[in-house]
């Protein structure tokens, strides 16, 4: 047998193989051992710790299940509040039903009501990281308004008959609350559901006075363009 | 009508009274007594007694309990039990609950209602969990039996709204339709509308986890005219205006699930509402409670006072709202709520609740991406324990929790039975030793000698198991995640746990030693899972050889893209021979060799020892191409070399080809998909033999 027949690995000699190109693989005779860009091997066997060890922790991770999947395409949609966190998501954990999955899920997520419109809209406030953006979307949603961000305040108008129409909000309490009043996270925290009220019925809302609520206002966007 | 048995002649003459001891009075008597007997298990042993008992249960039992579907198939169980009026059947594994179970696995209730329509032909209540219901069955459920009355379905899936409105629509008698939390397709309310008009007797109505909108109107007519109404749980659609209206229709409601409760209340409605609640003097379990407002809560204080169960599982509370609820609840002996309520929540429940039982915190939001850290910790159920004596069921979901609070908890409540633990943050230690939290269930295991169901969470070592082993000695279900250290573990709980039933695992580094140190075990229990663990394809075969009485399937995850068809792919080790042993066999010609050696050394071993070596075969072991090459002139002496499942390469065999060329090499190529690592494993006891309708990603072995 002579050795220019010998398939030899140029760095290697018989006994010291590359155990590395060595891997078992049953692929066809003659194939070569590809290894991509990404690192992914054809054609070759998962070592023994790959296979025997499931790497406990990860191991349920499947990014075709469509939970996890919902999950990463809600991050990517819900902007920068939210970041994937280091510990994988889970299948199944924690072990709590589909049904209570979906409250957990849909905490932050109220009803939007507009004066004089007959329909509610459902808002999901996590998905929002300022109020400038929530009123944005708003008045995507109810797309007869616009913003008009006049005299500093957050009104939308409805240019088709001038209507002013000024954001409030019920929170935990039962209080009505004009939107703006306090800062974002807190505001998403308190906040059971929308009304987009006239603004001449908007006077007097709540205890404070309306000159107080200019200055609140003022104040808390003044705060958020700091954040 | 009950079918009649058929009594042999008891002939004074026969041998049998003289060699039997006969019964002490007729078998009408006895099974007359018997037909008093309610507990199934009481009822079970009853039939081992004697046969004449076993014949007079049989015939007298009406109600029954299948707690696998699986495991008796329809014609056994209708051939032993001819009496039946109320089925429970349960079905695929309770981590389906979770999502390890892929859809179609199986557990159809249709072959069942088919043999229930001939041989229980006045069958009148059904109850399932976890199994697939089709619209088609329910359709046929309808029709099928004249007497029938309660349907009860949680966690199923299968089947939509249709299948509902057929049940409404043809169960003149119906007095129970329990529609729990089901993967159910919610189409339409229409089903409400299908009760007939003259339809006066249900009982029994929860509707409460159903979204699609029901007409109010025939919801109302249908409450007034059921006047035995005990239980009605509507859907969060239901506004406060309707809810009242339906109240003050039905004040002797037992059970009242509420729809959402966030609209706005005027002064009138809030005193209308209040009043209305004031009148439910029966009132004993309230749930519901979709959304609620602080200032909704007072209205239902006059109603607290008889209160045994409240529900709040689905609104998030805060510990205020709570605590002054629960400060009109001095009865309440079952409480069910979200963590947003906090430790200071909790406290409030061991001040205000001293006659409580069961306990569950849930979880309010996801943990993984809730940013701001609430829930509940050691603090608040240490508060609950310190108040509340009887406590005895406990699911409790925290984010963090020391060995030393869960000692001094059961400290406080020794009978616990039920004592559920998850510490959502997987493997997380004692936050304040960083130590595992082994002692704290080492602690419920032999302080509460009670305990008939225990989950474990947090960093756990194989001697969280080693106590469990020991000392759970009425433990019968067990659900394990993410812990212990090695096999070990699962074989603690195998050989100690005398009555342990239902054993499911997932994520947990226990392989083929721990599923296969106790066979006997599984003849004992009902069911065994394990997911996510280290046990391979050939330990579940072998589990399968030794003990056919036992269904084993795999439900196989990776599709036949993704595998590597490999019959190597995940075997397990077992150290066994000493191979340098055999360079003293001088004598050796034959040698097999299955599962063993943990080098190339090995065989090396081997070629070089054993001079008149002839035939080596060998299966599953370790060696590669450095031992295939080690000794090439060996095989000249040989008469054949076998090697499958080892790690030797086509490169490795192409060099020995080369450097032997009187020698023959061939390579046998497989292209199966056995190779693959068991994903899931699922084995339980059953008489009914292998089932006949599994899907193809389940492997019967």
């Amino acid at each position: 047998m002579s050795p220019e027949n010998r398939n030899y690995m140029p760095e290697s000699d018989v006994v010291g193989l590359n155990l590395k190109e060595t891997e078992l693989t049953l692929g066809l005779p003659g194939e070569t051992r590809v290894t991509t860009d990404t690192g992914v091997k054809f054609g070759t066997k998962r070592g023994f710790s790959e296979t025997i060890d499931l790497n406990l922790g990860r191991s349920n991770v499947k990014c075709h299940d469509k939970v996890c999947d919902d999950e990463l395409e809600n991050d990517v949609l819900g902007g920068a509040t939210k970041s994937l966190t280091e510990k994988a998501q889970l299948v199944g954990w924690p072990p709590v039903r589909a049904s209570r999955k979906n409250v957990m899920k849909s905490c932050k997520f109220i009803k939007v009501a507009v004066d004089g419109a007959p329909y509610l809209r459902k808002v999901d406030l996590e998905m929002y990281n300022s109020y400038q953006q929530l009123l944005s979307a708003l008045e995507d949603m109810f797309s007869c308004l616009t913003i008009r961000n006049y005299l500093s305040e957050r009104k939308l108008m409805d240019p088709a008959n001038g209507v002013e129409y000024v954001a409030t909000y019920e929170d935990r309490d039962g209080d009505w609350m004009l939107v703006g009043d306090v800062p974002w996270k807190m505001f998403v925290e308190s906040c059971k559901r929308v009304r987009l009220m006239k603004s001449s019925e908007a006077i007097g809302l709540a205890p404070r006075t309306h000159k107080n609520v200019q200055a609140q206002l003022r104040k808390s966007l003044s705060q958020a363009s700091l954040e | 009508m009950n079918h009649k048995r058929k009594n042999p002649d008891p002939s004074p003459d026969s041998d049998e009274s003289t060699t039997q001891l006969s019964s002490p009075f007729p078998d009408e008597v006895l099974e007359r007594v018997l037909s008093l007997l309610n507990s199934r298990k009481d009822r079970n042993s009853v039939s081992l007694v004697c046969k004449d008992w076993y014949d007079a249960e049989r015939w007298s039992r009406t109600h029954v309990f299948i707690g696998n579907c699986y495991s008796v198939s329809p014609e056994i169980l209708t051939r032993r039990f001819p009496n039946i009026r109320s089925v429970t059947l349960k079905g695929k594994p309770r981590f389906s609950d979770f999502d390890l179970v892929p859809p179609k696995w199986g557990a159809y209730v249709h072959s069942w209602l088919l043999l229930f329509a001939t041989k229980y032909h006045f069958l009148e209540e059904l109850r399932l969990k976890r199994m697939t219901v089709s619209d088609e069955s329910l359709k046929f459920l309808a029709l099928s039996f004249p007497n029938f009355k309660a349907l009860s379905l949680l966690s199923c899936d299968g089947f939509s709204t249709d299948g509902l409105a057929s049940i409404t629509t043809h169960c003149k008698n119906l007095t129970e339709l329990d529609i729990q939390e089901n993967d159910i397709d919610d189409k339409s309310g229409k089903w409400l509308s299908c009760f007939p008009e003259n339809f006066m007797s249900l009982e029994v109505l929860n509707f409460a986890n159903l979204n699609s909108d029901v007409n109010f109107e025939a919801l109302e007519r249908l409450v007034s005219r059921c006047k035995s109404l005990k239980v009605l749980k509507v859907n969060e659609n239901m506004t406060l205006e309707q809810l009242h209206r339906l109240l003050v229709l039905a004040p002797h409601l037992r059970e009242l699930g509420t729809g959402s409760l966030l609209q706005e209340l005027m002064p009138r409605q809030h005193s209308e509402l209040k009043s209305a609640f004031n009148n439910c003097k029966n009132l004993n379990i309230l749930s519901g409670f979709y959304e609620v407002t602080s200032i909704f809560l007072p209205v239902l204080y006059p109603a607290c006072t008889n209160l045994t169960f409240l529900n709040l599982s689905y609104a998030a509370l805060r510990s205020d709202e709570l605590s002054n609820l629960l400060i009109h609840c001095p009865l309440l002996q079952r409480l069910w709520v979200q963590d947003s309520v906090e430790d200071e929540g909790l406290e409030a429940v061991g001040s205000n609740c001293p006659l409580l039982e069961e306990l569950r915190v849930f979880p309010a939001s996801d943990p993984f991406e809730d940013e701001i850290l609430h829930g509940v910790t050691e603090t608040g159920f240490l508060a609950v324990s310190y108040g509340c004596k009887k406590l005895h069921y406990v699911l409790y979901f925290c984010r963090q929790m020391t060995n030393a609070a869960v000692a001094t908890i059961v400290q406080n409540c020794p009978d616990f039975t039920h004592f559920r633990l998850c510490i959502m943050n997987p493997r997380q230690p004692d936050y304040q030793t960083n130590e595992p939290m082994d002692e704290a269930f080492g602690a419920v295991v032999k302080t509460c000698t009670k305990l008939r169901r225990l989950a474990v969470s947090g960093l756990l070592t194989d001697l969280t198991f080693e106590y469990i082993g020991k000392y759970a000695k009425n433990l019968e279900t067990l659900s394990v995640a993410f812990a212990g250290s090695s096999d070990w573990g699962m074989e603690c709980v195998l050989k100690g746990c005398p009555k342990l039933r239902k054993l499911e695992i997932r994520d947990c580094p226990f392989g083929n030693a721990a599923l296969l140190s106790s066979f006997r075990k599984y003849e004992s229990m009902r069911s065994l899972w394990m997911s996510g663990c280290k046990v391979t394809m050939d330990g579940c075969r072998l589990l399968a050889q030794e003990m056919p009485r036992l269904n084993v399937e795999v439900i196989r995850e990776c599709g036949n893209d993704g595998c590597q068809a490999d019959k190597l792919y995940g075997q397990e080790r077992m150290p066994h021979l000493l191979f340098s042993l055999f360079e003293l066999c001088t004598n050796l010609e034959t040698l097999s060799v299955a599962f063993a050696g943990s080098s190339d050394w090995g065989m090396e071993c081997v070629l070089k020892g054993c001079p008149k070596l002839r035939k080596l075969e060998i299966r599953d072991c370790p060696f590669g191409n450095a031992a295939l090459l080690s000794s090439f002139r060996k095989y000249e002496s040989m008469r054949s070399l076998w090697m499958s499942g080892c790690k030797v390469t086509m490169d490795g065999c192409r060099l020995l080809a080369q450097e032997m060329p009187r020698l023959n090499v061939e390579v046998i190529r497989e292209c199966g998909n056995d190779g693959c690592q068991a994903d899931k494993l699922y084995v339980y006891r059953s008489v009914a033999g292998p089932r006949k309708d599994a899907p193809p990603f389940v492997l019967t072995l």
